[in-house]
């Protein structure tokens, strides 16, 4: 504590200098949290799935269906304990920025197979009793407005000649057991859809998720399914959900390799930065480190003043995590009507965030002080 | 008393060098800068080193003051060899050891008067109300106690080399080396600064060892010694001839 006011007031010898790197640092960790954010959202997929869910879908890809028929062959094999089916509708609400992912669920098996999206029962009653009833996600209630009860038309240009228009009654809401959840989906019956689709619809389905009684029998299991479907015209492809999302997520491409590479850039260009700033202050002060190791500060001493410097221009610059913090839900609000899923902040890169700075501002100080230690005195006041 | 022959049988001295070798190796070529320097200095004693630039006058300080190391010889402080000290202990030794003041006057322009005092002692275990005592005693001391929250930008050259007096005593170190004190100084200011430190070492028995060019300031001292060619010549005290080879 009482080498502060040293380290303070050296800190403060050019003030400009000082704000510019410290603004730097807070850019630069502002970016590495908004990183670590757009990987989570990409990620988040993978890590929301269930560790004993499987997704089916047909082996061409996943725009084409598969029979309803399936799910009770399905069924039967050993190790499935239960089994949903689902439709992508692709509705559009009003107008196309509107978006919002429709699923046609299967009522009965839904909350057997996605027990951590909750409904309350008397609004899953409503909804078994309303053909037309719809369930919707929190968020995409409040992005709306929406309330119970509020009539929603959705139109839709792949099932139906024409913009066809459907129409809804919210009868419920569901929300995630987990920050991380998705609750953006909006979902009807399966019944309401079959009736209304053209007949090349009808008794397809979008694809199978099935939950399993072992985790450790998902190889196992999936196999079997696509065994059992195998020189059918409709083969099937069977993997965990995991596996399932990530295959979504790269689609985009390959994002990580990306956030990886943009986050190394802004690494090393921070510590470049910072690097260079405490070289040239450094350097400035070749005599007035000269005069503090003459009167009995040691090597170690000088090094720990700078390494303290350096520092404390990461530890303020850290507030950029802070301004993360503030920024992210703004934009996650912003972004709602985005293929993006809810952009949240976790705590572990937040921590990330900070040990980047620590690491920068000790890297940073290393060279610049092991010179300021290797400084002959004798030389450095002959120069002054 | 000071003895540049070597010849102090009694090994009571506060400062005992012998054999003092220093060489520089330039290029291909050696530069004796010492050669077999002896020199005695007692406590108390007020020393001036003069010759002529590139003599060795400012090696010989670096040397006594523990930033240089000899090429060759010995150099005794207060029973404490110097010469077998490693980095580290010779920077502890020096804190304890030696008041530094230089030409420049060398003080931290970002601290106030009060702060550059108080360096030497962060490195103590003085309390901070122990420190603030000492600070301000060695301000009083330089006459400059109503100035401690000044920046050094704030003060004329005359006042910065009196704070860097006040950092080089305050922690009451064994001796004080003093580097052209009033190189960048007026006359007026250069008095200034050398009834200063004539009063420390009359009024407070402080050891001090310096180098000038300057012969009116050289008179200050007890004794002047030129460098020549390496070796300490004694041209004594135009004021007070002591018989014996020594001078007091």
């Amino acid at each position: 504590m009482k080498f502060s006011a040293l380290v303070l007031a050296n800190l403060f010898r050019k003030k400009i200098r000082l704000l510019l790197t410290i603004g730097s640092f807070a850019v630069a960790l502002f970016l590495v949290a908004f990183l670590g954010v757009v990987r989570d959202a990409f990620n988040r997929g993978a890590d929301v799935a269930g560790a004993d869910r499987l997704i089916t879908i047909n082996r061409t890809s996943i725009i084409n269906t598969i029979p309803l028929s399936y799910q009770d062959k399905i069924l039967r094999i050993p190790g499935v304990k239960s089994i949903t089916h689902d439709n992508w509708f692709g509705g559009v609400y009003q107008d196309e920025k509107n978006f919002f992912p429709q699923f046609v669920i299967d009522p009965e098996n839904q909350r057997q197979v996605f027990p951590e999206l909750v409904v309350p029962d008397d609004e899953w009653n409503a909804f078994l009793k309303d053909r037309q009833g719809a369930i919707v996600g929190a968020r995409t209630m409040e992005r709306f407005g929406w309330k119970i009860g509020d009539r929603i038309p959705l139109k839709s240009s792949v099932f139906g000649p024409g913009a066809t228009s459907w129409e809804f009654n919210i009868v419920g809401v569901y929300h995630g057991k987990r920050p991380q959840d998705d609750e953006t989906q909006f979902w009807f019956q399966w019944d309401y859809f079959e009736e209304r689709v053209p007949e090349s619809f009808k008794g397809q389905i979008g694809w199978y998720s099935l939950r399993v009684d072992n985790p450790d029998d998902s190889p196992r299991i999936a196999k079997a399914i696509d065994q059992e479907f195998q020189n059918s015209p409709d083969e099937t492809k069977t993997e965990t959900e995991s596996a399932w999302a990530a295959g979504w997520v790269k689609q985009f491409g390959n994002i990580q390799f990306l956030i990886l590479t943009i986050g190394s850039v802004v690494f090393f260009t921070l510590l470049l930065v910072t690097g260079n700033t405490m070289a040239i202050s450094v350097r400035e002060r070749t005599a007035e480190f000269a005069v503090l190791k003459a009167i009995g500060f040691g090597d170690r001493a000088v090094l720990g003043f700078i390494i303290a410097e350096s520092l404390v221009i990461a530890l303020v610059g850290s507030a950029g995590l802070g301004l993360a913090a503030i920024a992210v839900p703004v934009l996650g609000r912003a972004m709602a009507g985005s293929m993006l899923p809810t952009l949240l902040l976790p705590p572990s890169v937040l921590v990330f965030g900070f040990l980047v700075a620590l690491v920068v501002g000790v890297l940073s100080a290393i060279l610049p002080g092991v010179s300021a230690m290797r400084l002959r005195v004798v030389d450095a006041l002959r120069r002054v | 008393m000071v003895r540049v022959d070597g010849s102090n049988g009694r090994s009571g001295s506060l400062i005992e060098v012998r054999g003092l070798d220093k060489t520089y190796r330039r290029a291909n070529e050696e530069i004796h800068v010492l050669q077999g320097l002896n020199l005695d200095v007692d406590k108390g004693d007020f020393v001036a080193f003069m010759g002529p630039s590139g003599s060795g006058k400012t090696t010989l300080l670096n040397l006594l003051g523990g930033l240089d190391v000899p090429t060759r010889g010995s150099i005794t402080v207060a029973g404490d060899e110097l010469t077998h000290m490693s980095s580290g202990k010779l920077t502890q030794w020096r804190a304890r050891h030696v008041g530094f003041i230089f030409q420049m006057y060398n003080l931290l322009p970002v601290l106030t008067a009060f702060q550059n005092v108080e360096l030497p002692l962060l490195l103590t275990r003085l309390s901070k109300s122990e420190r603030r005592r000492h600070v301000e005693t060695a301000l009083a001391i330089v006459a400059l106690a109503d100035r401690m929250h000044h920046f050094p930008r704030q003060l004329s050259g005359g006042q910065e080399q009196r704070v860097a007096i006040a950092r080089a005593i305050v922690a009451d170190p064994t001796f004080l080396l003093c580097d052209e004190p009033t190189g960048d100084l007026d006359r007026r200011s250069a008095d200034e600064v050398m009834d200063l430190i004539r009063r420390l070492v009359k009024e407070y028995g402080k050891t001090v060892l310096m180098v000038t060019h300057d012969p009116i300031v050289a008179c200050q001292a007890d004794l002047t010694l030129h460098l020549e060619k390496g070796v300490l010549v004694e041209s004594g005290d135009p004021r007070q001839q002591v018989p014996g080879g020594g001078v007091a």
